[in-house]
């Protein structure tokens, strides 16, 4: 087929060879990684993606949801009666203490007038609903359908009727992704209710948490509750977390072995509140560090010359 | 020709659209939330190890690097991981498509099964450096039941490859 003046064309046009290919992906992938994993520098790619793929998304779910509502239809009278019956009990039972709560609201408010303190921001929630868990099988995660355009940011709490179930972590435009108190990157600061103990309780994988760095004599008992401490100024004070399961005192280590359960439904679906951002801690008292500052420029200063 | 091979009869050329709609159904079958059922099979690694054996020349490790990135913004997981795992299988793949293709299809699958817990191993390991939780023994399962449909995956992607039989008496061939 050639022609007079024109170079045929070339015959094997492969390109680089396989290993070298191989070398650049891999090592293209392993920046990632790290760029990922140490500098979490690349969320904004992320956030590029996860938009441009949210149609896709929505299709994909259609299957699951179908699953869902046909096992929903097929919910039996009988169990539909009985949860009825509970929810109208539970109801008349917590209906006194609404009662009084308000009451009560109304006379700690007129009490800080009288005090002349701050009035305290209700805090506000937003109900969202969990949509699936995600597929990572190294990390524990679930979606929620509510998302940067409902208001909802990085860092919320968010909880279930019994307790927290954990803390928005990632946002998109419509969904949010929720790390469980269980994962093991996750850490809250925590107070043991009977005692006003103070310690961090961390995922443990495998649906535990665990009460770290407590000394091995430490009062803590078995059935213990464990609330929040509100030392972080994300989540509120007095939230219940967790309940003391097993604790292993080895004289061998310095501190305590001491497994949780959580108490809400971590691992469950259904509907949680995403908190709002809580108000401004106090501010941290740096009036002693402010003076000393100017003093301890100066004796740098005298140190150079 | 190929003696042992089931199909033993000749292909017609593969069309560049259909592998591309192929590799991005499987993408989508990936992103239904099963949340942590175990055995779901890693679709994406199935049709991209299926190509890479049967068109190594026009799919590769440019491709399990593209899905790779999609994959771990649909899972959640750690920038690259998908992606580096994907290009491992393909690369893996690709070598062992002139050998392979001999073999029966089962015996095909029994080659693809390490390619597969290969490439969970991989994902595994990258994660686990970074101190994540151990998946469990069960999440392996997703590779046995990839290998198992192997069989019923060559027959559904080589359907339009396959040309009608005519017989004809006067010219056997």
């Amino acid at each position: 087929m050639s022609v007079v003046g024109h170079a045929p064309p070339p015959f094997f046009k492969r390109g680089p060879a396989p290993l070298v290919r191989l070398v650049f992906f891999v090592s293209l992938s392993l920046i990632l990684l790290i760029a990922d994993l140490r500098f979490h520098t690349l969320e904004w790619a992320r956030l590029a993606v996860a938009t441009v793929a949210w149609p896709l998304q929505r299709i994909t779910w259609m299957p699951i949801d179908a699953a869902g509502d046909f096992g929903a239809y097929l919910t039996r009278q009988s169990t539909l009666l009985r949860e009825n019956e509970e929810l109208r009990r539970s109801q008349l039972g917590t209906a006194n203490l609404l009662l009084r709560q308000q009451h009560l609201e109304q006379e700690n408010k007129r009490l800080r007038a009288l005090l002349d303190m701050r009035a305290r921001l209700p805090v506000e929630g937003r109900i969202a609903e969990i949509l699936y868990a995600a597929r990572d099988p190294f990390s524990r995660r679930v979606i929620i359908d509510k998302g940067i355009q409902h208001g909802i940011g990085a860092g919320q709490a968010v909880v279930d009727d019994v307790g927290i179930i954990g803390q928005v972590v990632r946002v998109f435009p419509l969904t949010a992704e929720v790390l469980l108190l269980t994962d093991k990157e996750q850490a809250i600061p925590v107070e043991v209710q009977r005692n006003g103990l103070r310690a961090i309780l961390a995922g443990a994988g495998a649906g535990m948490m665990e009460l770290r760095f407590l000394a091995a004599n430490a009062e803590v008992q078995i059935g213990d509750i464990l609330v929040t401490s509100g030392l972080d100024g994300v989540y509120l004070p007095g939230l219940p977390v967790a309940k003391v399961v097993k604790i292993d005192r080895d004289s061998a280590y310095s501190f305590a072995r001491i497994t949780c359960a959580p108490l809400a439904g971590v691992e469950r679906h259904g509907l949680a509140l995403v908190l709002g951002a809580r108000t401004a801690l106090p501010p941290q008292p740096d009036d002693v560090p402010a003076a000393e500052e100017p003093s301890r420029g100066k004796r740098v200063k005298k140190k150079v010359h | 020709m190929q003696p042992t091979h089931a199909s033993r009869r000749i292909l017609l050329p593969v069309r560049n659209w259909f592998i591309v709609v192929t590799l991005f159904l499987a993408l989508l079958l990936n992103l239904i939330p099963f949340g942590r059922l175990p055995g779901i099979p890693d679709w994406v690694a199935l049709v991209l190890a299926f190509w890479c054996v049967h068109q190594p020349l026009k799919v590769g490790m440019a491709a399990g690097f593209v899905l790779g990135l999609a994959m771990d913004v649909a899972d959640a997981s750690v920038m690259g991981q998908h992606a580096l795992a994907y290009v491992l299988l393909a690369f893996a793949a690709a070598g062992l498509s002139r050998r392979v293709l001999w073999f029966p299809l089962s015996q095909q699958a029994l080659h693809v099964l390490p390619l597969f817990l290969g490439m969970q191993l991989v994902m595994m390991v990258a994660r686990m450096v970074s101190g994540a939780e151990f998946p469990g023994v069960l999440w392996f399962l997703s590779s046995f039941t990839a290998a198992l449909l192997w069989h019923p995956v060559t027959y559904l992607l080589l359907i339009p490859q396959f040309r009608p039989e005519d017989k004809d008496v006067h010219r056997p061939i």
